[in-house]
Protein backbone atom coordinates (compact mmCIF):
# COMPACT_ATOMS: atom_id res chain seq x y z
CA UNK A 1 0.00 0.00 0.00
CA UNK A 2 1.43 3.58 -0.66
CA UNK A 3 1.85 6.02 1.96
CA UNK A 4 0.19 9.29 2.74
CA UNK A 5 3.29 11.25 1.01
CA UNK A 6 3.79 9.11 -2.19
CA UNK A 7 -0.14 9.45 -2.91
CA UNK A 8 0.66 13.19 -2.34
CA UNK A 9 3.85 13.51 -4.26
CA UNK A 10 1.81 11.79 -7.43
CA UNK A 11 -1.31 13.93 -7.00
CA UNK A 12 1.30 16.62 -7.45
CA UNK A 13 2.57 15.36 -10.42
CA UNK A 14 0.38 14.64 -12.31
CA UNK A 15 -1.88 17.47 -11.76
CA UNK A 16 1.01 19.37 -12.55
CA UNK A 17 1.04 17.80 -16.05
CA UNK A 18 -2.76 18.28 -16.58
CA UNK A 19 -1.47 22.14 -15.89
CA UNK A 20 1.05 21.58 -18.81
CA UNK A 21 -0.69 20.15 -21.26
CA UNK A 22 -3.27 22.89 -20.39
CA UNK A 23 -1.14 25.45 -21.45
CA UNK A 24 0.48 23.78 -24.44
CA UNK A 25 -2.84 23.13 -25.89
CA UNK A 26 -3.21 26.87 -25.93
CA UNK A 27 0.26 27.82 -26.70
CA UNK A 28 -0.11 27.51 -30.56
CA UNK A 29 -3.24 29.71 -30.89
CA UNK A 30 -0.97 32.63 -28.54
CA UNK A 31 2.09 31.81 -31.28
CA UNK A 32 0.07 32.08 -34.05
CA UNK A 33 -1.44 35.54 -32.72
CA UNK A 34 1.76 36.71 -31.82
CA UNK A 35 3.66 36.12 -34.98
CA UNK A 36 1.06 37.65 -37.13
CA UNK A 37 0.22 40.91 -34.90
CA UNK A 38 4.46 41.14 -35.30
CA UNK A 39 4.55 40.67 -39.04
CA UNK A 40 0.60 41.95 -40.23
CA UNK A 41 0.04 44.86 -38.61
CA UNK A 42 2.67 46.75 -39.66
CA UNK A 43 0.68 46.81 -43.20
CA UNK A 44 -3.11 47.40 -41.53
CA UNK A 45 -4.42 50.40 -41.98
CA UNK A 46 -7.46 51.65 -42.94
CA UNK A 47 -6.76 51.59 -46.57
CA UNK A 48 -6.32 48.05 -46.63
CA UNK A 49 -9.72 47.85 -45.66
CA UNK A 50 -10.67 50.23 -48.27
CA UNK A 51 -8.64 50.05 -51.39
CA UNK A 52 -8.15 47.38 -54.02
CA UNK A 53 -4.50 45.32 -54.78
CA UNK A 54 -2.07 47.54 -56.25
CA UNK A 55 0.26 46.28 -58.90
CA UNK A 56 3.60 44.38 -58.03
CA UNK A 57 6.14 47.12 -57.56
CA UNK A 58 3.73 50.30 -56.47
CA UNK A 59 2.94 50.36 -52.26
CA UNK A 60 0.23 50.53 -50.22
CA UNK A 61 -2.91 48.81 -51.33
CA UNK A 62 -5.82 46.42 -49.46
CA UNK A 63 -7.65 43.55 -49.99
CA UNK A 64 -11.39 45.62 -49.82
CA UNK A 65 -12.79 43.12 -52.16
CA UNK A 66 -11.53 39.76 -50.87
CA UNK A 67 -12.99 40.97 -47.42
CA UNK A 68 -16.28 41.51 -48.85
CA UNK A 69 -15.69 38.81 -50.53
CA UNK A 70 -15.39 36.58 -48.06
CA UNK A 71 -18.55 38.52 -46.26
CA UNK A 72 -20.41 37.17 -49.38
CA UNK A 73 -19.13 33.82 -48.87
CA UNK A 74 -19.86 33.24 -45.98
CA UNK A 75 -23.22 35.05 -46.45
CA UNK A 76 -24.02 32.14 -49.08
CA UNK A 77 -22.72 29.06 -47.06
CA UNK A 78 -24.62 30.19 -44.54
CA UNK A 79 -27.96 30.74 -46.18
CA UNK A 80 -27.30 27.18 -47.45
CA UNK A 81 -25.70 25.14 -44.49
CA UNK A 82 -28.07 26.77 -42.10
CA UNK A 83 -31.58 25.48 -42.79
CA UNK A 84 -30.46 22.22 -44.22
CA UNK A 85 -27.51 21.72 -41.22
CA UNK A 86 -30.86 22.65 -38.69
CA UNK A 87 -33.40 20.79 -40.19
CA UNK A 88 -31.42 17.62 -40.50
CA UNK A 89 -31.01 18.36 -37.18
CA UNK A 90 -33.97 18.68 -36.34
CA UNK A 91 -35.03 15.54 -37.63
CA UNK A 92 -32.81 13.55 -36.49
CA UNK A 93 -33.41 14.15 -32.65
CA UNK A 94 -36.91 13.92 -33.38
CA UNK A 95 -37.00 10.15 -35.32
CA UNK A 96 -34.17 9.47 -33.19
CA UNK A 97 -34.39 5.55 -34.24
CA UNK A 98 -35.65 5.76 -37.81
CA UNK A 99 -33.20 3.52 -40.21
CA UNK A 100 -33.29 6.87 -42.25
CA UNK A 101 -31.92 8.37 -38.79
CA UNK A 102 -29.74 5.80 -38.49
CA UNK A 103 -28.15 6.98 -42.31
CA UNK A 104 -28.45 10.23 -42.17
CA UNK A 105 -26.09 10.52 -38.81
CA UNK A 106 -23.52 8.12 -40.23
CA UNK A 107 -23.63 9.83 -43.97
CA UNK A 108 -23.10 13.42 -41.92
CA UNK A 109 -20.22 11.96 -40.60
CA UNK A 110 -18.77 10.94 -43.46
CA UNK A 111 -19.68 13.99 -45.06
CA UNK A 112 -17.67 15.83 -41.75
CA UNK A 113 -14.57 13.95 -42.64
CA UNK A 114 -15.01 14.59 -46.52
CA UNK A 115 -11.43 16.63 -47.44
CA UNK A 116 -12.24 19.56 -48.45
CA UNK A 117 -10.50 20.02 -51.48
CA UNK A 118 -12.99 17.23 -52.74
CA UNK A 119 -15.76 19.10 -51.85
CA UNK A 120 -14.49 21.87 -54.37
CA UNK A 121 -13.83 19.51 -57.44
CA UNK A 122 -17.23 18.09 -56.30
CA UNK A 123 -18.80 21.98 -56.59
CA UNK A 124 -16.59 22.27 -60.15
CA UNK A 125 -18.09 19.30 -61.81
CA UNK A 126 -21.55 20.01 -60.67
CA UNK A 127 -21.84 23.73 -61.03
CA UNK A 128 -19.03 25.56 -62.87
CA UNK A 129 -18.61 23.12 -65.54
CA UNK A 130 -22.15 23.57 -66.73
CA UNK A 131 -22.07 27.29 -66.21
CA UNK A 132 -19.38 27.30 -67.81
CA UNK A 133 -17.22 29.94 -65.28
CA UNK A 134 -16.71 30.19 -62.12
CA UNK A 135 -18.65 32.18 -59.65
CA UNK A 136 -18.90 33.20 -56.01
CA UNK A 137 -22.38 30.89 -55.80
CA UNK A 138 -19.97 27.81 -56.76
CA UNK A 139 -18.05 28.84 -53.85
CA UNK A 140 -20.33 29.56 -51.49
CA UNK A 141 -22.42 26.40 -51.71
CA UNK A 142 -19.13 24.43 -51.60
CA UNK A 143 -18.34 25.74 -48.34
CA UNK A 144 -22.18 25.79 -47.51
CA UNK A 145 -21.87 21.77 -48.05
CA UNK A 146 -19.24 22.10 -45.22
CA UNK A 147 -21.16 23.36 -43.05
CA UNK A 148 -23.96 21.05 -43.24
CA UNK A 149 -22.97 18.15 -41.61
CA UNK A 150 -21.43 20.55 -38.42
CA UNK A 151 -24.74 22.14 -38.31
CA UNK A 152 -26.59 19.11 -38.19
CA UNK A 153 -24.88 17.35 -35.60
CA UNK A 154 -24.87 20.00 -32.93
CA UNK A 155 -28.23 20.57 -33.53
CA UNK A 156 -29.22 17.12 -32.77
CA UNK A 157 -26.96 17.75 -29.87
CA UNK A 158 -28.71 20.83 -28.28
CA UNK A 159 -31.90 19.23 -29.05
CA UNK A 160 -30.90 15.98 -27.61
CA UNK A 161 -29.93 17.35 -24.23
CA UNK A 162 -33.25 19.13 -23.93
CA UNK A 163 -34.81 17.02 -21.02
CA UNK A 164 -37.79 14.71 -22.08
CA UNK A 165 -39.62 16.05 -18.85
CA UNK A 166 -39.90 19.43 -20.93
CA UNK A 167 -41.05 17.75 -24.26
CA UNK A 168 -43.82 16.38 -21.66
CA UNK A 169 -44.61 19.15 -19.80
CA UNK A 170 -45.84 21.15 -22.88
CA UNK A 171 -47.82 17.93 -24.54
CA UNK A 172 -49.73 17.53 -20.74
CA UNK A 173 -50.27 21.50 -21.20
CA UNK A 174 -52.33 20.31 -24.47
CA UNK A 175 -49.27 21.82 -27.00
CA UNK A 176 -49.86 19.62 -30.60
CA UNK A 177 -46.17 17.68 -30.72
CA UNK A 178 -45.30 20.33 -33.80
CA UNK A 179 -45.54 22.91 -31.17
CA UNK A 180 -43.75 21.52 -28.20
CA UNK A 181 -40.91 20.97 -31.04
CA UNK A 182 -41.17 24.31 -32.11
CA UNK A 183 -42.06 26.48 -29.22
CA UNK A 184 -40.25 24.35 -26.34
CA UNK A 185 -37.39 21.74 -27.36
CA UNK A 186 -36.38 24.30 -30.46
CA UNK A 187 -36.75 27.20 -28.04
CA UNK A 188 -35.00 25.71 -25.38
CA UNK A 189 -32.15 24.36 -27.61
CA UNK A 190 -31.98 27.97 -29.89
CA UNK A 191 -28.95 29.17 -28.35
CA UNK A 192 -27.04 26.11 -28.05
CA UNK A 193 -28.49 26.10 -32.08
CA UNK A 194 -27.05 29.22 -32.70
CA UNK A 195 -23.37 28.86 -31.11
CA UNK A 196 -23.12 25.65 -33.37
CA UNK A 197 -24.30 27.34 -36.35
CA UNK A 198 -21.63 30.31 -35.51
CA UNK A 199 -18.87 27.48 -35.02
CA UNK A 200 -19.73 26.00 -38.20
CA UNK A 201 -19.33 29.78 -40.09
CA UNK A 202 -16.07 30.39 -38.02
CA UNK A 203 -14.98 26.96 -39.19
CA UNK A 204 -15.58 27.63 -43.19
CA UNK A 205 -14.61 30.97 -43.37
CA UNK A 206 -10.68 30.40 -43.52
CA UNK A 207 -11.07 27.53 -46.11
CA UNK A 208 -9.40 27.80 -48.78
CA UNK A 209 -9.44 24.50 -51.14
CA UNK A 210 -13.17 24.18 -51.86
CA UNK A 211 -12.64 27.90 -53.35
CA UNK A 212 -9.60 27.07 -55.62
CA UNK A 213 -11.83 26.10 -58.05
CA UNK A 214 -14.91 27.10 -57.57
CA UNK A 215 -14.85 31.17 -56.47
CA UNK A 216 -10.98 31.31 -57.79
CA UNK A 217 -10.61 34.52 -57.19
CA UNK A 218 -10.43 37.73 -58.88
CA UNK A 219 -8.28 41.02 -58.64
CA UNK A 220 -11.34 43.44 -59.04
CA UNK A 221 -13.93 44.68 -57.30
CA UNK A 222 -17.03 42.24 -57.79
CA UNK A 223 -20.17 41.61 -55.43
CA UNK A 224 -22.43 39.57 -57.79
CA UNK A 225 -22.56 35.79 -57.38
CA UNK A 226 -22.52 35.04 -61.06
CA UNK A 227 -18.79 36.10 -61.01
CA UNK A 228 -15.58 35.07 -59.89
CA UNK A 229 -15.45 36.61 -55.90
CA UNK A 230 -12.33 36.81 -53.98
CA UNK A 231 -11.94 35.54 -50.99
CA UNK A 232 -9.13 36.35 -48.01
CA UNK A 233 -7.81 33.08 -47.81
CA UNK A 234 -7.45 32.88 -51.56
CA UNK A 235 -5.72 36.41 -51.74
CA UNK A 236 -3.71 35.02 -49.04
CA UNK A 237 -2.19 32.17 -50.88
CA UNK A 238 -1.76 33.94 -54.36
CA UNK A 239 0.61 36.61 -52.43
CA UNK A 240 2.14 34.36 -50.05
CA UNK A 241 3.52 32.33 -52.77
CA UNK A 242 4.51 35.26 -54.74
CA UNK A 243 8.06 36.79 -54.71
CA UNK A 244 7.29 40.04 -54.16
CA UNK A 245 8.38 41.33 -50.53
CA UNK A 246 5.61 43.98 -51.07
CA UNK A 247 3.04 40.88 -51.17
CA UNK A 248 4.43 39.01 -48.56
CA UNK A 249 3.76 41.60 -45.85
CA UNK A 250 0.24 41.92 -47.39
CA UNK A 251 -0.24 38.19 -46.79
CA UNK A 252 0.36 38.69 -43.26
CA UNK A 253 -2.14 41.72 -43.26
CA UNK A 254 -4.53 39.49 -44.81
CA UNK A 255 -3.75 36.78 -42.54
CA UNK A 256 -4.50 38.83 -39.17
CA UNK A 257 -7.41 40.43 -40.51
CA UNK A 258 -8.91 36.72 -41.37
CA UNK A 259 -8.04 35.50 -38.05
CA UNK A 260 -9.84 38.55 -36.17
CA UNK A 261 -12.77 37.71 -38.36
CA UNK A 262 -13.28 34.14 -36.85
CA UNK A 263 -12.07 35.01 -33.44
CA UNK A 264 -15.11 38.03 -33.63
CA UNK A 265 -17.74 35.18 -34.72
CA UNK A 266 -16.51 32.50 -32.03
CA UNK A 267 -16.69 35.11 -29.47
CA UNK A 268 -20.06 36.08 -30.48
CA UNK A 269 -20.65 32.47 -30.29
CA UNK A 270 -19.51 32.92 -26.26
CA UNK A 271 -21.71 35.83 -26.03
CA UNK A 272 -25.06 34.00 -27.35
CA UNK A 273 -24.72 30.99 -25.22
CA UNK A 274 -24.56 32.91 -22.31
CA UNK A 275 -27.60 35.03 -23.22
CA UNK A 276 -29.86 35.65 -20.46
CA UNK A 277 -32.34 32.37 -20.33
CA UNK A 278 -30.28 30.41 -22.93
CA UNK A 279 -27.68 30.09 -19.78
CA UNK A 280 -29.92 27.76 -17.94
CA UNK A 281 -29.13 25.31 -20.95
CA UNK A 282 -25.73 25.60 -21.54
CA UNK B 1 -48.89 30.53 -35.32
CA UNK B 2 -51.61 29.82 -33.04
CA UNK B 3 -54.02 26.95 -32.71
CA UNK B 4 -57.55 27.96 -33.83
CA UNK B 5 -59.99 26.63 -31.90
CA UNK B 6 -62.46 29.38 -31.71
CA UNK B 7 -65.53 29.63 -33.94
CA UNK B 8 -65.63 32.69 -35.10
CA UNK B 9 -63.17 35.73 -34.37
CA UNK B 10 -64.54 39.22 -33.56
CA UNK B 11 -67.97 37.67 -32.98
CA UNK B 12 -67.41 36.43 -29.09
CA UNK B 13 -67.56 39.38 -26.14
CA UNK B 14 -64.99 38.53 -24.10
CA UNK B 15 -65.12 35.77 -21.96
CA UNK B 16 -65.39 35.97 -17.97
CA UNK B 17 -61.84 34.02 -17.01
CA UNK B 18 -62.65 34.18 -13.82
CA UNK B 19 -65.79 31.45 -14.34
CA UNK B 20 -64.92 27.59 -14.59
CA UNK B 21 -66.18 26.42 -17.99
CA UNK B 22 -67.13 22.99 -18.68
CA UNK B 23 -64.92 20.56 -19.80
CA UNK B 24 -66.41 19.42 -22.89
CA UNK B 25 -70.45 20.57 -23.65
CA UNK B 26 -72.03 22.38 -21.51
CA UNK B 27 -74.92 19.95 -21.79
CA UNK B 28 -72.81 17.65 -19.81
CA UNK B 29 -72.57 20.14 -16.94
CA UNK B 30 -75.10 19.27 -14.95
CA UNK B 31 -74.64 15.50 -14.55
CA UNK B 32 -70.84 16.39 -13.14
CA UNK B 33 -71.86 17.18 -10.09
CA UNK B 34 -72.98 14.26 -8.47
CA UNK B 35 -71.13 11.56 -11.12
CA UNK B 36 -67.22 10.86 -10.39
CA UNK B 37 -65.05 13.22 -12.51
CA UNK B 38 -62.80 10.28 -13.25
CA UNK B 39 -64.34 6.57 -13.93
CA UNK B 40 -61.56 3.96 -15.38
CA UNK B 41 -63.22 1.08 -16.70
CA UNK B 42 -61.16 -2.65 -17.21
CA UNK B 43 -58.71 -0.48 -18.01
CA UNK B 44 -55.05 -1.81 -19.41
CA UNK B 45 -51.83 0.07 -20.09
CA UNK B 46 -48.52 -1.89 -21.92
CA UNK B 47 -45.21 -0.73 -22.36
CA UNK B 48 -44.50 -3.12 -25.62
CA UNK B 49 -45.85 -6.43 -24.67
CA UNK B 50 -45.48 -6.30 -20.93
CA UNK B 51 -48.82 -5.61 -19.28
CA UNK B 52 -47.72 -1.92 -16.40
CA UNK B 53 -51.78 -1.38 -15.40
CA UNK B 54 -54.02 -4.80 -15.19
CA UNK B 55 -57.92 -4.07 -15.44
CA UNK B 56 -58.07 -1.72 -13.22
CA UNK B 57 -61.85 -0.01 -12.86
CA UNK B 58 -62.16 3.03 -10.39
CA UNK B 59 -63.96 6.44 -9.71
CA UNK B 60 -62.75 9.24 -8.62
CA UNK B 61 -65.36 11.45 -7.32
CA UNK B 62 -65.67 15.10 -8.48
CA UNK B 63 -64.20 18.19 -5.93
CA UNK B 64 -62.03 15.62 -3.71
CA UNK B 65 -58.68 14.05 -3.94
CA UNK B 66 -58.13 10.68 -4.94
CA UNK B 67 -54.49 9.13 -4.31
CA UNK B 68 -53.07 6.50 -5.80
CA UNK B 69 -50.24 4.69 -3.59
CA UNK B 70 -48.23 1.24 -3.79
CA UNK B 71 -44.60 0.21 -3.87
CA UNK B 72 -42.00 1.25 -6.93
CA UNK B 73 -42.65 0.33 -9.90
CA UNK B 74 -46.45 -0.84 -9.49
CA UNK B 75 -47.43 0.54 -11.93
CA UNK B 76 -48.89 4.20 -10.55
CA UNK B 77 -46.91 6.93 -12.58
CA UNK B 78 -48.87 4.69 -15.67
CA UNK B 79 -52.49 4.46 -14.14
CA UNK B 80 -52.03 8.29 -13.71
CA UNK B 81 -50.69 8.89 -17.36
CA UNK B 82 -53.47 7.06 -18.97
CA UNK B 83 -56.00 9.61 -17.51
CA UNK B 84 -54.43 11.80 -19.82
CA UNK B 85 -53.12 9.89 -22.52
CA UNK B 86 -49.68 10.23 -21.76
CA UNK B 87 -48.99 6.76 -21.47
CA UNK B 88 -49.03 6.66 -25.48
CA UNK B 89 -46.36 9.95 -25.82
CA UNK B 90 -43.69 6.81 -24.92
CA UNK B 91 -43.15 4.66 -28.09
CA UNK B 92 -44.18 1.56 -27.98
CA UNK B 93 -47.15 1.77 -25.77
CA UNK B 94 -50.98 0.83 -25.70
CA UNK B 95 -53.94 1.42 -23.57
CA UNK B 96 -56.69 -0.95 -23.79
CA UNK B 97 -60.05 -0.02 -21.74
CA UNK B 98 -62.10 3.35 -21.02
CA UNK B 99 -61.65 6.32 -19.38
CA UNK B 100 -64.85 8.43 -18.99
CA UNK B 101 -63.24 12.11 -17.82
CA UNK B 102 -66.76 14.33 -17.18
CA UNK B 103 -68.78 12.70 -18.94
CA UNK B 104 -65.94 12.14 -21.79
CA UNK B 105 -65.10 9.01 -23.22
CA UNK B 106 -60.96 10.38 -23.67
CA UNK B 107 -60.37 6.97 -25.58
CA UNK B 108 -63.17 7.33 -27.49
CA UNK B 109 -63.10 7.77 -31.44
CA UNK B 110 -62.56 11.69 -32.59
CA UNK B 111 -61.77 12.87 -29.20
CA UNK B 112 -58.22 13.93 -29.41
CA UNK B 113 -55.45 13.14 -27.04
CA UNK B 114 -54.47 17.09 -27.57
CA UNK B 115 -57.83 18.24 -26.64
CA UNK B 116 -57.85 16.12 -23.68
CA UNK B 117 -54.69 17.12 -21.90
CA UNK B 118 -55.99 20.66 -22.16
CA UNK B 119 -59.15 20.12 -20.05
CA UNK B 120 -56.82 17.32 -17.69
CA UNK B 121 -53.76 19.52 -15.90
CA UNK B 122 -50.37 17.20 -14.68
CA UNK B 123 -47.52 17.65 -12.53
CA UNK B 124 -44.34 15.78 -12.67
CA UNK B 125 -42.39 14.91 -10.18
CA UNK B 126 -39.78 16.85 -10.88
CA UNK B 127 -40.18 20.21 -11.23
CA UNK B 128 -40.46 21.20 -15.44
CA UNK B 129 -40.68 25.03 -15.63
CA UNK B 130 -39.79 26.07 -19.15
CA UNK B 131 -36.32 27.60 -18.82
CA UNK B 132 -36.42 30.09 -21.94
CA UNK B 133 -39.39 31.87 -20.36
CA UNK B 134 -39.96 34.25 -17.51
CA UNK B 135 -42.07 33.45 -14.52
CA UNK B 136 -45.07 34.93 -16.12
CA UNK B 137 -45.04 33.23 -19.37
CA UNK B 138 -44.14 29.99 -17.58
CA UNK B 139 -48.04 31.00 -16.02
CA UNK B 140 -49.32 31.57 -19.50
CA UNK B 141 -47.78 29.09 -21.48
CA UNK B 142 -50.54 26.52 -21.36
CA UNK B 143 -53.30 29.57 -22.43
CA UNK B 144 -51.37 30.10 -25.77
CA UNK B 145 -53.03 26.34 -26.83
CA UNK B 146 -56.14 27.04 -24.60
CA UNK B 147 -59.49 26.41 -25.97
CA UNK B 148 -60.99 29.69 -24.62
CA UNK B 149 -57.93 31.77 -23.55
CA UNK B 150 -58.18 35.72 -22.23
CA UNK B 151 -58.66 38.33 -25.03
CA UNK B 152 -57.19 41.36 -23.44
CA UNK B 153 -53.92 41.89 -21.75
CA UNK B 154 -55.43 42.94 -18.73
CA UNK B 155 -57.60 39.63 -18.48
CA UNK B 156 -54.28 37.62 -18.84
CA UNK B 157 -52.85 39.43 -16.16
CA UNK B 158 -55.63 38.68 -14.01
CA UNK B 159 -55.44 35.03 -15.32
CA UNK B 160 -51.81 34.40 -14.37
CA UNK B 161 -52.44 36.63 -10.59
CA UNK B 162 -55.37 34.33 -9.72
CA UNK B 163 -53.19 30.91 -10.85
CA UNK B 164 -50.23 32.27 -8.70
CA UNK B 165 -52.75 32.64 -6.08
CA UNK B 166 -54.09 29.44 -5.72
CA UNK B 167 -50.76 27.96 -6.22
CA UNK B 168 -49.79 29.73 -2.86
CA UNK B 169 -47.00 31.14 -4.94
CA UNK B 170 -47.74 34.79 -5.79
CA UNK B 171 -46.71 36.51 -2.91
CA UNK B 172 -42.86 34.98 -3.18
CA UNK B 173 -43.27 36.38 -7.32
CA UNK B 174 -45.10 38.66 -7.61
CA UNK B 175 -42.06 41.44 -7.85
CA UNK B 176 -40.24 39.79 -10.28
CA UNK B 177 -42.64 37.90 -12.87
CA UNK B 178 -40.49 38.45 -15.64
CA UNK B 179 -37.70 36.76 -13.92
CA UNK B 180 -36.51 33.64 -15.13
CA UNK B 181 -38.30 30.73 -13.55
CA UNK B 182 -35.01 28.94 -12.79
CA UNK B 183 -34.13 31.39 -10.12
CA UNK B 184 -36.77 29.88 -8.26
CA UNK B 185 -36.25 27.24 -5.86
CA UNK B 186 -37.14 24.01 -6.35
CA UNK B 187 -40.43 24.07 -4.30
CA UNK B 188 -41.30 27.36 -5.61
CA UNK B 189 -40.38 25.70 -9.29
CA UNK B 190 -43.11 23.20 -8.39
CA UNK B 191 -45.70 25.51 -7.51
CA UNK B 192 -45.11 27.41 -10.78
CA UNK B 193 -45.61 24.63 -12.26
CA UNK B 194 -48.86 23.88 -10.46
CA UNK B 195 -49.77 27.07 -11.24
CA UNK B 196 -49.43 26.57 -14.73
CA UNK B 197 -51.79 23.67 -14.86
CA UNK B 198 -53.97 25.89 -12.85
CA UNK B 199 -54.16 28.52 -15.25
CA UNK B 200 -56.07 27.02 -17.74
CA UNK B 201 -58.82 25.82 -15.58
CA UNK B 202 -58.89 22.29 -15.37
CA UNK B 203 -61.63 20.46 -13.87
CA UNK B 204 -59.23 17.52 -13.07
CA UNK B 205 -55.56 17.94 -12.38
CA UNK B 206 -53.04 14.84 -11.79
CA UNK B 207 -50.31 14.68 -9.65
CA UNK B 208 -47.50 12.50 -10.17
CA UNK B 209 -45.39 12.13 -6.78
CA UNK B 210 -45.42 16.44 -6.96
CA UNK B 211 -42.81 16.21 -3.56
CA UNK B 212 -40.79 13.28 -4.05
CA UNK B 213 -38.01 15.65 -5.17
CA UNK B 214 -38.48 18.60 -2.67
CA UNK B 215 -38.13 18.88 1.21
CA UNK B 216 -40.03 18.91 4.11
CA UNK B 217 -40.76 22.36 4.40
CA UNK B 218 -41.82 22.98 0.55
CA UNK B 219 -43.85 19.57 0.57
CA UNK B 220 -45.96 20.87 3.57
CA UNK B 221 -46.65 23.83 1.51
CA UNK B 222 -47.61 21.21 -2.11
CA UNK B 223 -50.00 19.21 0.34
CA UNK B 224 -51.69 22.44 1.61
CA UNK B 225 -51.89 23.87 -1.77
CA UNK B 226 -53.55 19.93 -2.64
CA UNK B 227 -55.95 19.79 0.27
CA UNK B 228 -57.49 23.53 -0.72
CA UNK B 229 -57.61 22.45 -4.47
CA UNK B 230 -60.43 20.09 -4.03
CA UNK B 231 -62.55 22.87 -3.57
CA UNK B 232 -62.38 23.88 -7.21
CA UNK B 233 -60.81 20.58 -8.94
CA UNK B 234 -60.96 17.00 -9.26
CA UNK B 235 -57.66 16.18 -8.07
CA UNK B 236 -55.76 12.62 -8.60
CA UNK B 237 -52.21 12.24 -6.86
CA UNK B 238 -49.83 9.64 -7.00
CA UNK B 239 -47.56 9.14 -3.78
CA UNK B 240 -45.28 6.69 -2.78
CA UNK B 241 -45.70 8.34 1.21
CA UNK B 242 -48.32 7.03 2.83
CA UNK B 243 -48.54 9.41 5.25
CA UNK B 244 -48.80 12.00 2.44
CA UNK B 245 -51.86 9.86 0.58
CA UNK B 246 -53.47 9.64 4.29
CA UNK B 247 -53.59 13.74 5.10
CA UNK B 248 -54.14 14.88 1.57
CA UNK B 249 -56.66 12.88 0.22
CA UNK B 250 -60.25 11.56 0.71
CA UNK B 251 -60.27 8.25 -1.16
CA UNK B 252 -57.09 6.14 -1.78
CA UNK B 253 -56.09 2.97 -4.20
CA UNK B 254 -53.74 0.68 -3.56
CA UNK B 255 -51.74 -0.34 -6.54
CA UNK B 256 -49.53 -3.65 -6.50
CA UNK B 257 -48.06 -5.32 -9.76
CA UNK B 258 -50.38 -3.22 -11.86
CA UNK B 259 -53.42 -4.64 -10.38
CA UNK B 260 -55.92 -2.38 -8.36
CA UNK B 261 -56.28 -4.15 -4.56
CA UNK B 262 -58.25 -2.41 -3.09
CA UNK B 263 -59.98 1.30 -3.30
CA UNK B 264 -61.68 2.76 -0.60
CA UNK B 265 -62.16 5.83 1.36
CA UNK B 266 -59.00 7.27 2.77
CA UNK B 267 -59.83 6.85 6.31
CA UNK B 268 -61.08 2.84 5.86
CA UNK B 269 -57.97 1.87 4.00
CA UNK B 270 -55.74 3.04 6.56
CA UNK B 271 -57.71 1.83 9.48
CA UNK B 272 -59.56 -0.82 8.42
CA UNK B 273 -57.76 -2.43 5.20
CA UNK B 274 -59.96 -5.24 3.99
CA UNK B 275 -57.38 -6.77 1.52
CA UNK B 276 -54.62 -8.59 3.62
CA UNK B 277 -52.46 -7.37 1.09
CA UNK B 278 -53.02 -3.49 1.96
CA UNK B 279 -52.99 -3.97 5.28
CA UNK B 280 -49.22 -5.64 4.89
CA UNK B 281 -48.15 -2.25 2.79
CA UNK B 282 -49.46 0.25 4.55
CA UNK B 283 -48.20 -1.98 8.11
CA UNK B 284 -44.82 -1.72 6.71
CA UNK B 285 -44.20 -5.70 6.19
CA UNK B 286 -43.23 -4.61 2.13
CA UNK B 287 -42.70 -2.28 -0.09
Amino acid sequence: MRTRTSRHWLSGVMIGLTYLAAILATLPLLLILAHLIGKGASSLSLSFFTNMPKPVGETGGGMANAIVGTLILIGIASLIGLPIGIGGGIYLSEKRRTPLAHTVRFLSDVLNGLPSIVMGIFAWEFLVRPAGHFSALAGGAAVGAMMIPLVTRTTEEMLRVVPTSLREAALALGYPKWRTSLSVVLRTALAGIATGALVAVARIAGETAPLLFTAFGNQFWSTSVHEPIAALPLQIFTYAISPYDEWHAQAWAGALVLITIVLVISLAARVVTRSRFGAAVD
Amino acid sequence: MQQSTEVAPGARVIPNVVAPRPVAAPAREASTADKPAVIASDLWAYFGDTAAVKDVSFAAPAQAVTAIIGPSGCGKSTLLRCLNRMHETAPNTRVEGKVEILGTSIYGEGTSATVVRRHVGMVFQRPTPFPTMSIRNNVAAGLRVAAERPQSRAGLQDTIEEALKRAGLWEEVKDRLDDSAMALSGGQQQRLCIARALAIRPRVILLDEPTASLDPLSTQKIEELVYHLRETVTVVIVTHNMQQAARVSDRTAFLLVGELVEFAATNALFTAPKDPRTEAYITGRFG
